[in-house]
Parts: structure tokens; sequence; C-alpha cells
């Protein structure tokens, strides 16, 4: 049997070292209040996120509203933890896409190379061919827009990170005399992938995933922005900045508090994401 | 040198055709008839027949894959059915404008990446050091739409100075380049600092040292020369996130560029925009690519031999 590289003892260690980084530790806290802001939103927000009053559209914050009321007379505090609901579904959608996608095709071109692993690289070539958000943007081309294909696009468009990590460690993972001996046990090749290599890759896999959900969330509300994704009236950070864009002379706060809460959240994952991957390989570091 | 060359464009080739096949399917894959997606739907059965004949919509696929291809290279995208004009014609002056928003970034963002990555590198752990990484953490957080209306709101609106919209000066382009360049400002700075960092301990370092060079002479003569080999690769990246991030910049700023016209032909169901605009958008990062690449092959022999 092959030894994981996250086995207990280790996992012990990993949070040893995880614990020592406080960037890591205020990533990972700003992390667990988005997290359950997420699950309990429609418990802590003191207003429904529909709910408007157009007598008190666009005040400033106040104790009543405490960020203020946009242009629909909307509690703004209770958009923005729904909101947290909304984004935290697009992003787990959209990572979970490109994890299981760009897991088994790295895990293919990695074991077996030769014509697969030429043919899946030069896909994911492609993929990357359109810059950033631009591919995002072109696959909503296809696909229109909406929230179920915003989903599909954040996902498609960060397959090609994993896939290449993937393969990565996998090429270099077979060589070790554990595949040999799975091998020479009679084990198939499934049972080598799945059982033997995967595990061993675990540790660059888990730290692109916390890295890639703050990259998703920056494209996802970035193409709400440009209406291509969530709808208005739906509480998503994005949408919310552009509706406010009107305002923004005359209600600078409207703009202001669905932006600080992308850039919080991005910030608590890549804070978070950096500090696991000190943690998990320390031969990664920068 | 000429052999790598040789090489890395004989793996552009693929890439191409997948970027020229991923255009040509949008109509295909887009529900509805291809013909009446560009003529428009209130276009005149004539004009739809004229469309399905021109593209030769009623042969084969890979007849009006090649089709698209040959047009593609003469520089015909077909006609715009919102501005009724080439759409080459609006893809070169929309692209002209994204290009050169894109330069300023990159330039703001080097100039503003290096010095905050050297500073940070030869004054590891100082508060300037932890200021920049702090700010490069900003930096690489931050929405571009989101950080775009606050500049707007701070030096157009408050301080008066930029102006909020317009284009066609260079004072109209300061604050979106900003906001474009911020994130890869960020990017530039770590990687910086962490070439750096891994520089200034070699052997060849200390030697400088030893034999009494000035310790600027050891920094920007020995060690950044060295140091920059790696951080030359993330330029040419940078700048093709910039023609994707520019998207998000020009809806900001109201900004007649490239991005903006793709999204406006999603919208606007202009698929011949859309198309056109994939496909240059794509053919041009690819070639950045190449071009950054080739760069570093010739800055860094290992890369050659490999």
């Amino acid at each position: 049997m092959s030894e994981p590289l996250v086995r207990t003892s280790q996992a012990a260690e990993v949070w040893r070292r995880l614990k020592r980084n406080r960037a890591a530790l205020a990533g990972g806290a700003i992390v667990a209040v988005f997290v359950f802001t997420a699950l309990f939103a429609p418990g802590i927000a003191p207003y429904a996120p529909d709910a408007g009053d157009l007598g008190r559209r666009l005040e400033p914050p106040s104790a009543e509203h405490w960020l203020g009321t946009d242009e629909l007379g909307r509690d703004i505090f209770s958009r923005i933890l729904h909101g947290a609901r909304v984004s935290l579904q697009i992003q787990l959608v959209a990572v979970l896409i490109a994890l299981v996608a760009g897991c088994l095709l790295g895990l293919l071109g990695g074991y077996y190379g030769g014509w697969a692993d030429h043919g899946i690289m030069r896909a994911m070539d492609i993929l990357l061919a359109f810059p950033g958000i631009f591919l995002a943007i072109s696959i909503i081309a296809v696909l229109g827009p909406g929230l179920l294909n915003l989903m599909l696009a954040a996902g498609i468009y960060s397959i090609p990170q994993f896939a290449r990590i993937v393969r990565g460690s996998i090429l270099s993972l077979k060589e070790k005399e554990f595949v040999e001996a799975a091998r020479a046990a009679g084990e198939g090749d499934a049972s080598i992938l799945f059982r033997h290599l995967l595990p061993n890759a675990m540790a660059p896999i888990i730290i692109q995933t916390t890295l890639r959900m703050a990259t998703v969330l920056l494209t996802a509300s970035g193409l709400s922005f440009l209406g291509l994704g969530v709808q208005p009236p739906h509480p998503e950070w994005g949408a919310m900045l552009s509706n406010a864009r009107p305002y923004l002379i005359t209600a600078p706060h409207v703009a202001t508090f669905p932006g600080l809460a992308i850039m919080l959240v991005v910030m608590g994952f890549n804070l978070f994401g950096d500090g696991l991957r000190d943690s998990l390989d320390p031969r990664l570091k920068d | 040198m000429i052999r790598y060359i040789l090489k890395r464009l004989a793996m552009l080739v693929p890439v191409l055709f997948g970027v020229t096949l991923v255009s040509f399917s949008l109509l295909q894959i887009v529900p509805g008839d291809p013909a009446v997606l560009l003529a428009g739907e209130d276009a005149n059965p004539e004009f739809i027949e004229a469309v399905r004949q021109e593209y030769g919509f009623d042969q084969p696929l890979h007849v009006q894959y090649l089709r698209f291809v040959a047009r593609a290279a003469q520089g015909d995208f077909g006609i715009s059915i919102r501005n009724r004009q080439p759409v080459i014609h609006l893809l070169l002056q929309r692209f002209s404008f994204t290009v050169q928003l894109s330069f300023l970034s990159i330039l703001i963002a080097a100039a503003i990446g290096l010095v905050a990555g050297v500073v940070s590198a030869t004054r590891q752990y100082s508060i300037f050091d932890h200021a920049s990484m702090v700010g490069a953490l900003f930096g690489i957080s931050m929405p571009i739409f989101w950080l775009g209306l606050l500049l707007m709101l701070v030096f157009s609106v408050h301080l008066r100075w930029f102006p909020a919209g317009g284009s066609g000066e260079l004072r109209h382009l300061v604050l979106p380049a900003v906001a474009l360049g911020a994130a890869s400002a960020a990017v530039i700075a770590r990687m910086t600092r962490a070439s750096m960092l891994e520089v200034i301990r070699q052997d060849y370092i200390r030697t400088a040292r030893a034999n009494g060079l000035r310790e600027t002479v050891v920094i920007y003569k020995h060690a950044l020369k060295n140091a920059m080999i790696p951080v030359i690769t993330v330029f040419g990246l940078e700048f093709g996130y910039m023609l994707g991030g520019a998207v998000l910049t020009e809806t900001v700023f109201s900004l007649p560029g490239v991005g903006r016209l793709m999204v406006e032909g999603i919208f606007q169901r202009d698929y011949a925009v859309v198309q056109g605009a994939m496909l240059l958008v794509a053919t041009t990062f690819v070639l950045v690519n190449l071009l950054t690449d080739i760069a570093y092959a010739f800055f860094d022999p290992k890369i050659r031999y490999e």
C-alpha cells in the first residue's frame, strides 16, 4: 500500500504549521465567517433581501439600516448577507466542475502519456488561448447569460489549471517505486490511478481548490457586473455593484459595500490558500 | 535558438486550429439557423438565402469551416447587423484602443511591480517590505470593476484630477489603466521579490560583494539582471490577462474597446462581431505568448536545450 501525503499524523503536522501562520488563520477566519453567513443568511439578515421601501431610497448607513439602502430602498446589509449564499453556491459548483474534469484529464494525460496526453494538453492550450475572464465571456457567448451558464463558464474556465497541476504531479509520481510495487501486485490501472496516484497528488489539488475559490468569485462577480451572469433582482454582489453605478456620486455607499464584500472574501481565500501551500508542502513555497 | 523557435512555431498550429474551431462553432452551437443568426431575425428571406449561400451553410461542416478560415485570413469577418459595417473595421478601431490601454497598464504595472519587488527583496522584513506585500494582497484581491469605480469616485468626482468619462487623450486613460494594472503590479511585485531573494543568495552575488563592488552595482547590475529572467514570462501572461480584464475596465469607464464591443455583441446577438472579437483576442494572446517564450529562451539558454 502506498502512503498518501495527507495522513492523520501528517494532517496534525500541517495543522501545527498552519496554526503558527497568522495570515493563514486570518484568511481561514474570513472564509469561516463567509461560509457561516452563506448558510444562515435568512436567519441573520434583519430584512428580506428583496423587501424594498421606495420611500427610503439610497439612505446612508444608519442604526436601522447598518449599510444603508439601495435604489429600491432595500437593506444593503441583508442583500450582502444573502449575496454570500449566491456566491458560495456559484463557487462550489464551478470549482467542483473544474476539480472533477481537471483531475480526470490530468490523471489520464499524465498516466498514459502519448497521444492521450498530447491531445488533452493541446485542448487545454486552446482553452488557455482565451485570456482570463475573456474565456468565461466567450463561453457565455455560446451558452447565453444566466446563473446556471455562469457556473458552467466559471467551471470550464478553471479546468486547465487543475489538469496541468494534476498531470505534473502524476508525471513525477508514476516513476516512484510504490506504483511499480502496486503494478507487480497485479493491481489494474484504475486502482493505481485512484488508490495510489490521486491520494499522493492531493496537496497541490487542495491548494489549487482554495485559490480557485478566489478566482472564481472574481470572475463570476465580474460576469454578473457585465450583466452576463446572475440577473437582478437576485442579490449577487457583482450585479449589485452594477446597479449602483448610476448613484456613484449621490450615494457612493451603494457601490462601496458589495465591492468590499467581494474583496474581503477573495482575500480570505487567497490568504488561506497561500497558508495551506506553505504548510502542506513547504517545497512549493515561492 | 532557431530550432527552438521552429519547435515553438509548430506548437502554434494546433492551438490556432483550435481557436478558429471554437470561434467557428459559436454559430453552430447557439440555437437557431446560422444564416438567420448572421443576417438578423428581421431580415428578408432573400437576404437570409444570400447569406446562406455566401457562407455555405448548406454545405457540409468541414467546407463551412474552411470557408470561415479562408475569409478570416483575408480579414473578412462579415457584416455587423447592428452597426451595418464590416466587422473588421469595428474590430481594428476598437482593438487598437484596447491595445493602447493594455500597454499603458503594463507599463504602470511593471514600474510599480519592479520597484516594489526589488526594494522589498533588498530590505526583506522591513516596513516597506510588509507594506508592499500587503498592497500586493489588496491588488490581487480587488475586483477590477470595483477598483475602477473607487478610482473614479476619488480622482474624478472628488479631487477632479482626471475626467470621469470620454476618450481620445492620455488623461482619459490614466484611471482605467491603473484599475486594469493593479492586479498585474501585485503579481509582478511578488514575482520580482521572490526571484530577487533567490538570486541574492547565490554564490556569484557573494563573490561580487567580496570583490568590493558597491551594493548598488551588486543589486542593479548583477542581481536584477538575473532575477528578471523568470519575471519576463509574467509580462506576456499579464498582458494577455489585460486583454481579458479590459472588458471590465472598458465597461466601467465607458471606453470604446474591443472588450465592450464583444459584450455589446452578446447582448445584441450580433454574432459576427462576437466571433470576430473571440478570434482576434485569442490569436493576439497566442502570438504574445509565442514572443514571450522566444524572449525567455533568448535570455535563459537553459530553456532551449530542454
